[in-house]
């Protein structure tokens, strides 16, 4: 939380720059830079060092992408080998810019998954290599994927946009360089994730041993492939676990081209097995799996339900979800306004609207709501949709034709329910998912739209009074994910941020993520916490050793 | 400063892209597999004699030094620039195999050592780049470091071989591996430093924030030159300080190469400044600093008991742990396990064995492969063992084997070996630093306890035995900063490091370092409503 003054942003998942329009700008060196925005402060606040500041994506900074990545690994990842299906089945991977199909990707269910699991688990038996390995040499593993994905970044980026169709500059800038970095940060983790000595009464020696839980079932989303393959193998492998991963069926792609980085680095067989596939077949079939020890899923709340059910229906095996949001975005009226429109405006378009902590619910203090509203229709009118391989391409398309109907079914609802639509609302273009940006004021906390989920590119924008009642109604929903507060004044952030019903609470930034700090769920947006220290919790089962000794001594 | 045709181990071979087979290959991991297969990861295959018969497949592979090195850097590194020494005077280094001059290097006074304050000073104000940099990028700069170290691990092993004394494969495996290792786990540590949020009374919110000290001075000995140099700087540097290292006069050459490879990874100037120099002047002058906030300091220290007690089926295993936690290093190491006591039934048998072992040793030029054991590291040391060596004979031990030195040239002592050795004698109550293995014998465990205790120092100790209740009766009795159990000298940089007593202030490595290149401060807001 306490950061030096330099710079928060210089550390946010995006950097955001007012004054340009594409305005991602993420810091992959070594050297630390700011944006122009942040720069203006600083050189008000600190005269001093000449800090180089790049704000935009120069042409140099980013390699020209290939707008046609070949696609090397279509198979499944078991025991270090490329499988078919067992029974034969392939599945389309669709373009989402254009709806045209990549290619066709082998598609796992339950025998799959039994065959994976049958190589996790040798993996983790007594006396294998993976058991015996030293935790630094685990560390040293991870190191080298996350040099191995540092050298393919471009490579990487390309296919992640092609898949998923998110723009190349984001996933360049921003999910590559996230996800190299969650990797050597838990590769630091391996030979530090240390137990106690304990003293206990009585002529006893007692110590805990912190252990892997054994065979990981992880079944991860399709809006940030590469990032939540990182974020879950990263805490898995540094504590020693293997892994059964299920990635999303939209975006299979980029999560098989790292399972051949894997090999190549040199992971024994069946430390990691990754597999494309539907939820429902082979989704189901890790959540009910009798040898599975613990399911990890990242999804919507909807699914959290089935899987926790699937857990308890079958070994009890340990279950952590990271689930859906409706998160809160509280601008009180003492903020930097054009700092809170664009941060504002960020925090719900970023990512094409698909993030679970998307700050969907934008209460705004009504002395300033009107201006707000106005600021932030203009901003979003601004916003440039398009080709996602073209660098100046703020938005790229829905991932699938079910989320794109999904997104217009709630546009509908929000018409019809009174909200006042004050852009977009409709489809951007011919052909691909694409949905404007779109903009609803007057929302009313009743509203669908204020309720659910909308993972698409819809702001809602409500009118508040107090601190004490904005805070209740922030709270008033199922959902506990994120929350945000914009503010100057320190005992206003402090009690906001403090009441808040939420695992991430931002103050004066949005989606600010480290590896470093621990995300996850109050309520129905989950169980356990991802990232940071808190992450390994999830991963270790603690043992207690204790030893009669014939006396004790201090 | 590649090594083009070194070509046996590249840094991104096979080694460094694949830690299970390094494993295999290095025989120094620190793990529990070497703890339990070898009992000691400081062993190397040179280890026992005959490196070329060894139990590795493909010993042809083994690091061969580079010949004829380069000395590339004899000055002050100083804000990330090589200096003269203001006074102009320079240091003669040595090889103490042959006497032989390696090269002068500048010698740091007073005068330099105020100058490399003032850069690290400087590097350290409010919002320096390093300051400001990001805690993993930090821990990014060190993996680099590692990365640099690894790449140039064979010329770093010649060096140290060379200006130490030790012997080559000994530098390479050990001391190079335990170099690369610590700064990698220092790296990972840099940005896992968590402070806390405190749950304090009253309308409050308060946290801690886990700062760097400042200018820290370090001063570092000659007997694991490198290593040492990395077991300083890395936790240091991963907390956030800037230091000034002043390595011993002896053995100058790797610290400087490492402050080559620490500007070539990208520290900002003034963030590590070496100034090489003798402990009256240099390291008197850092000691004394006003303006340094932190000095370490590694030097000598005394005696480590080593107990073996009730060993049935393994009192090989315990010679053998024994005979390598003395003689390692030529005898110069701080944890040198060097009173052996022997339980009574088994004394006459572990004596024997012993001298066996101190026999076999093979002493000649630490360079040339099948030599395992080299020279000490200068006259002054020379003079004292030879000296200690004359007062144990005179005083009435029994020596078995040794007792002078070897060779035509350089400072070659024979591996010696007393036996009964009483606790009143000269040599088993001062620090002999030399290849000298004293063993006593003992009846119960409450005595043995108590003589292993009687002693102003508290290191390291081992405990010899199957019993798992002596083992840990004994190992909870003594007053040691590190108890080894069935083994010696089992040394990782996970695990703290550091002595009770008046073996040393503070730990070294493991979490627990980071606790002495830290500064904790709380701060406390006033909230207007508390909420749990």
């Amino acid at each position: 939380m306490v950061r030096n003054r330099r710079g928060h942003a210089a550390r946010s998942l995006v950097c955001v720059c007012n004054r340009q329009p594409t305005l991602h700008c993420w810091f992959v060196s070594c050297v630390p830079q700011t944006s122009t925005m942040l720069r203006t402060v600083i050189s008000q606040a600190l005269p001093r060092l000449s800090r180089p500041a790049v704000c935009h994506f120069s042409a140099a900074a980013i390699p020209a992408p290939n707008t046609q990545p070949e696609v090397h690994y279509k198979k499944l990842f078991i025991n270090n080998q490329w499988h078919d299906a067992v029974s034969g089945k392939t599945f389309p991977t669709i373009n989402p810019a254009t709806g045209e199909v990549i290619c066709q990707v082998a598609e796992a269910d339950a025998a799959d998954v039994d065959k994976a699991v049958q190589a996790a688990r040798n993996a983790f038996k007594l006396g294998s290599p993976w058991r015996r390995m030293d935790a630094s040499n685990r560390g040293l593993l991870l190191h080298r994927l996350a040099d191995a994905i540092e050298r393919d970044a471009a490579y990487l980026a390309e296919l992640e946009t092609i898949d998923n169709g998110k723009p190349y500059a984001v996933s360049y800038m921003v999910d590559l360089p996230n996800v190299i970095k969650c990797f050597r940060y838990y590769a630091g983790w391996a030979d530090k994730w240390e137990g106690k000595t304990i003293p206990i009464d009585g002529d006893f020696f007692c110590y805990t041993r912190h252990e892997p839980i054994g065979v990981c079932g992880q079944i991860i989303p399709w809006n940030f492939p590469l990032l939540m393959q990182a974020w879950k193998l990263g805490p898995a492998l540094a504590t020693g676990n293997t892994v059964v991963m299920k990635v999303a069926e939209q975006t299979p792609l980029t999560a098989l081209y790292v399972a051949s980085l894997i090999k190549e680095v040199g992971f024994p067989d069946g430390v990691v097995n990754i597999l494309a596939g539907l939820g429902a077949s082979a989704g189901a079939a890790i959540a009910r799996h009798m040898d599975v020890d613990k399911v990890a899923f990242t999804g919507s709340t909807e699914v959290g339900h089935l899987i926790q059910q699937a857990s308890g229906g079958s070994n009890l095996k340990k279950v952590t979800l990271e689930l859906g949001g409706k998160s809160p975005n509280i601008i009180l009226s003492d903020a930097n306004m054009e700092d809170a429109v664009e941060q504002s405006h960020f925090a719900l378009f970023f990512n094409q609207g698909q993030c679970c902590c998307a700050g969907s619910r934008t209460y705004v203090q009504a002395d300033i709501y009107d201006e707000f509203v106005e600021r932030s229709v203009e901003r979003a009118k601004r916003r440039v949709v398009g080709d996602p391989f073209d660098l100046k391409t703020e938005q790229g398309p829905q991932v699938d034709q079910e989320q794109f109907n999904k997104i217009l079914g709630y546009i509908s609802s929000g018409k019809r329910e009174g909200a006042k639509l004050l852009c977009g609302g409709g489809v951007a273009a011919d052909r691909g998912y694409y949905i404007q940006p779109t903009v609803f004021g007057d929302v009313q906390d009743n509203m669908t739209i204020a309720r659910e989920e909308i993972f698409g590119p819809v702001m809602q924008i409500l009118k508040f009074k107090s601190l004490e009642e904005v805070v209740e109604r922030a709270n008033d929903t199922k959902y506990g994910l994120a929350a945000a507060v914009f503010t100057k004044d320190i005992d206003k952030a402090n009690y906001v941020s403090h009441g808040l019903r939420a695992g991430t609470v931002w103050i004066n930034c949005y989606d600010v993520f480290g590896a470093q700090a621990p995300f996850g769920g109050y309520k129905a947006s989950g169980n356990g916490r991802e990232l940071g220290e808190y992450g390994l919790e999830n991963y270790t089962e603690v043992k207690t050793v204790t030893m009669k000794v014939p006396q004790k001594n201090s | 400063m590649p090594l083009n045709g070194a070509g046996v181990q590249q840094t991104e071979g096979s080694t460094a892209a694949s830690p299970t087979e390094a494993k295999e290959d290095n025989m120094t991991d620190n793990g529990h597999q070497q703890q339990s297969d070898n009992g000691c990861n400081h062993q190397s295959p040179n280890q026992n004699h005959k490196p070329q018969h060894g139990d590795r497949p493909e010993t042809q592979t083994l690091p061969m030094p580079v010949p004829d090195p380069p000395i590339q850097y004899t000055k002050l590194f100083i804000n990330n620039e090589w200096h003269e020494s203001c006074s102009g005077r320079k240091i003669p280094v040595y090889n103490p195999a042959t006497g032989t001059l390696l090269c002068e290097v500048e010698e740091a006074d007073t005068e330099d050592v105020d100058e490399a304050v003032r850069s690290a000073r400087a590097a350290f104000q409010m919002g320096s780049p390093w300051r400001s940099m990001d805690a993993s990028d930090r821990g990014q700069l060190l993996n680099k470091l590692a990365d640099l170290v690894e790449r140039d691990r064979l010329l770093l092993a010649t060096l140290e071989a060379l200006d130490s004394g030790k012997v080559f494969l000994m530098a390479y495996f050990v001391d190079l591996m335990a170099t690369i290792k610590t700064l990698r786990y220092y790296g990972g540590w840099a940005d896992k430093i968590h402070g806390k949020t405190i749950p304090v009374d009253g309308e409050y919110f308060t946290y801690t924030r886990h700062e760097p000290i400042g200018v820290c001075g370090q001063i570092i000995p000659w007997n694991f030159p490198v290593m040492m140099f990395a077991w300083k700087i890395a936790p240091a540097l991963c907390c956030g300080n800037t230091v000034v290292i002043k390595p011993a006069e002896q053995t100058p050459l790797s610290a400087l190469h490492m402050a080559a490879l620490i500007k070539e990874a990208g520290f900002p100037p003034g963030v590590v400044n070496v100034v090489p120099g003798y402990g009256q002047t240099a390291g008197c002058a850092i000691s004394h600093h006003m303006d340094i906030d932190k000095i370490a300091f590694t030097g000598s220290t005394a005696l480590q008991p080593f107990i073996c007690a009730h060993v049935y089926l393994t009192v090989e295993h315990a010679v053998e742990q024994a005979h390598s936690g003395l003689f390692f290093n030529q005898g110069q190491c701080c944890l040198a396990g060097s009173r052996v006591f022997v339980e009574g039934p088994i004394y006459e048998e572990f004596v024997h064995r012993s001298v066996e072992k101190a026999r076999g040793k093979v002493l000649g030029n630490p360079l040339l492969p099948g030599v395992d054991h080299g020279p000490q590291i200068d006259q002054k040391q020379f003079d004292k063992i030879m000296e200690l060596i004359e007062s144990g004979k005179r005083e009435g031990a029994t020596l078995e084997c040794g007792g002078s030195a070897w060779g035509q040239q350089g400072l070659f002592i024979q591996p010696t070996v007393f036996s009964n050795v009483t606790d009143d004698m000269r040599i088993a109550k001062e620090e002999i630093f030399g290849p000298v293995q004293l063993i006593m014998c003992f009846r119960t465990t409450r005595e043995v306890i108590q003589r292993a205790n009687a002693t102003q120092y508290g290191l390291v100790a081992g405990v010899f035995t199957n019993d798992i209740d002596k083992a840990l009766t004994v190992s909870s009795a003594l007053q040691a900063g590190m108890v080894w159990v069935n083994c010696y000298n089992a040394m990782s940089v996970q695990c703290p490091f550091g002595g009770f007593k008046m073996s040393g202030n503070g730990r070294e490595l493991g979490e627990y370092a980071l606790q002495e290149y830290t500064e904790v401060k709380a701060v406390t807001i006033k909230i207007s409503q508390k909420n749990s």
